[in-house]
């Protein structure tokens, strides 16, 4: 945890810590202790007094039908990014892997995208999806297949995962093309000389190997598709049409910022709090095992 | 390759180019769009350039679009920098000070600080947003630097990744510094920090392209549209309603919006690399 030999001051580590404690404690810890507070009151209309109602609020949510669709779009959207991104990094890094000829040029080319922000990524594709004038929306008409996601909401959540996915490809070819490269060539090239082609080598030698990295990317994905795909949800559909894109995310922020439903906001919120900590914890509990202290 | 085949070689490289399409497509077309004038978009988009390119690019910088609340994106992009600055700078700093006091120093409270820490990991503020909205606006920090700044900058990850580093200092180097008359203070600035360096700047890259490409925080915080960041403002040329969008200028903000990330990614890529497998460590 720290050093066997340390400094002796009385004051000086307290100074040292006090930036840090001051903003977590203002802008972390004190509001997810009003989200908690807020939870298990109910204003009345006016939001003069409010009256600690114990579980009323979660009851609520968990009787209504609407969230438990939230949930299943929430489901749905955090799958289909997780399987989209690895399926697709892992194929394009096995394959940056194996070539000779401009290995960097392609990891260049194929990292970049990391660096756009979702909500960027997601005016990206919007813009080729757009029903009037979108370039991928006309060539799909033009072969018959009639796109308009606003009025569809099953294309609406293939755009927003496509949007999502696709910066988040990059993040996980760096990791996978990483974990690869860690591999001993001699595993791969005794393999080869038993008689092994690429495809049986990748699922006998590689793909095991590349496990622990797998599981720690399905865990980060899980993360980054419920929290950080707001931006994603609020440019392209706004959770439309009706409700078929509407995320957990973003039913907290719509119903707490916009329609000023507090308790259950609230109450939402402590849903995904249970959500992180959940997901933080098999995280850690896995990096534990790998990193030495 | 382990061994010559010539049609796997191919099917290699066909996969890798199809990759290359996939990543690059939506960037060209949004460069083509921003090359020309509205209404050639309304019925769809040529696949070749344009001729209006700068005068686009110099009109939703300076002027915006008239979209309502589409502010000029000049301002924006200062705004972002500021913030993108802000977070990675304060994040860093602030960071490797309380990791100093964790791992060089022994004082009661020591592990509250350290679950303190840890818990922000847990409290995204996705999860939190009304109540820190809240906080902000008693604070006045709304439409403010400070508001889109302060609030980000506790950093578990990069405490611990500080702590990490510290940890593998050798301890004979504190005992030197000792013996040398040097106190705690002397000792972090001329051993640490410098010791620190690759992993600050590591840091550095990865934190300000969570910084620039923020977009739930600022849309909270900033009311006023000379506070808006870009990443957040492009939004509003989009939301026209029943009016035409003028995705030309749409455009041309996406690819302005999006190229000093980019570019630091592309300029610093051994830094990111590293940066980026480290923090998630």
């Amino acid at each position: 945890m720290h050093k066997n030999v340390t400094f002796k001051n009385p004051w000086l580590p307290y100074l040292l810590v006090l930036p840090q404690m001051a903003v977590t404690i203002v802008f972390f810890i004190w509001p997810a202790a009003q989200a908690l507070k807020q939870s298990f009151l109910v204003e009345d209309a006016f939001g003069l007094s409010s009256e600690f109602v114990w579980f009323d609020n979660f009851v609520a949510l968990f009787t209504d039908p609407a969230y438990y669709e939230v949930m299943i779009n929430t489901a749905l959207f955090s799958i289909g990014v997780t399987v989209v991104t690895m399926v697709v990094a892992m194929l394009l890094a096995v394959m940056a892997d194996g070539v000779l000829r401009g290995k960097r040029t392609y990891q260049l080319l194929l990292t970049w995208p990391y660096a756009v922000a979702p909500a960027v990524a997601g005016v990206l594709w919007l813009f080729l999806f757009n029903p009037s004038n979108g370039v991928l929306a006309l060539a799909l008409r033009t072969i018959g297949y009639n796109w308009n996601h606003y009025l569809n909401g099953e294309q609406a959540m293939a755009l927003v995962i496509t949007a999502a996915a696709w910066p988040r490809i990059a993040y996980n070819f760096i990791f996978f093309l990483a974990a690869l490269q860690s591999i001993p060539r001699s595993l791969i090239e005794a393999a080869a000389i038993d008689g092994a082609g690429p495809a049986r080598r990748f699922f006998s030698v590689m793909f095991p190997l590349l496990s622990p990295t797998t599981f720690f990317l399905v865990v980060v994905n899980l993360v980054y598709a419920f929290f950080e795909t707001f931006g994603v949800i609020h440019t392209v559909t706004q959770g439309g049409p009706g409700t078929a894109t509407e995320i957990l995310v973003y039913k907290v922020f719509k119903d707490g910022f916009i329609g000023l439903d507090l308790g259950s906001s609230a109450a939402q919120s402590v849903v995904l709090m249970v959500i992180v900590i959940g997901l933080t914890a098999i995280q850690f509990k896995y990096i534990e095992r790998k990193v030495q202290y | 390759m382990v061994e010559r085949r010539p049609l796997w070689t191919f099917f290699t490289h066909a996969v890798l180019l199809l990759g290359l399409v996939v990543t690059i497509f939506p960037i060209y077309v949004a460069l083509v769009a921003s090359s020309h004038d509205t209404t050639t978009l309304i019925a769809g988009v040529p696949m070749t350039f344009g001729t209006h390119f700068f005068d686009n690019y110099a009109r939703v910088i300076l002027e915006g679009t008239a979209a309502p609340g589409a502010a000029p994106v000049g301002p924006m992009l200062i705004n972002s920098a500021v913030m993108a600055l802000g977070i990675a700078v304060g994040k860093i700093v602030i960071s490797i000070l309380s990791a100093f006091a964790v791992v060089y120093f022994r004082f009661p409270l020591r592990m509250v600080c350290f679950w303190l820490i840890f818990a922000t990991l847990m409290l995204p503020v996705e999860v939190r947003i009304l109540p820190t909205y809240e906080v902000i606006a008693d604070l006045s920090m709304l439409n403010t630097h400070v508001g889109l700044i302060v609030p980000l900058i506790a950093s578990a990850t990069a405490t611990f990744l500080f702590r990490q580093f510290f940890m593998t200092v050798p301890n004979e180097l504190v005992e030197a510094a000792r013996i040398d008359g040097a106190g705690p203070l002397r000792f972090f600035k001329d051993v640490l920090l410098p010791l620190s360096r690759t992993n600050m700047a590591a840091l550095f890259v990865i934190l300000f392209l969570y910084g620039w490409n923020q977009y739930l925080w600022p849309l909270l915080v900033t009311t006023d549209e000379s506070m808006y960041t870009i990443v957040m403002g492009i939004k509003r040329m989009i939301a026209v309603g029943d009016d035409v969008v003028e995705w030309n200028l749409a455009m041309a903000a996406a690819i302005l919006a999006m190229l000093p990330p980019v570019a630091v990614v592309v300029i610093m890529q051994r830094l990111f690399v590293k940066g980026l497998v480290e923090v998630e460590k």
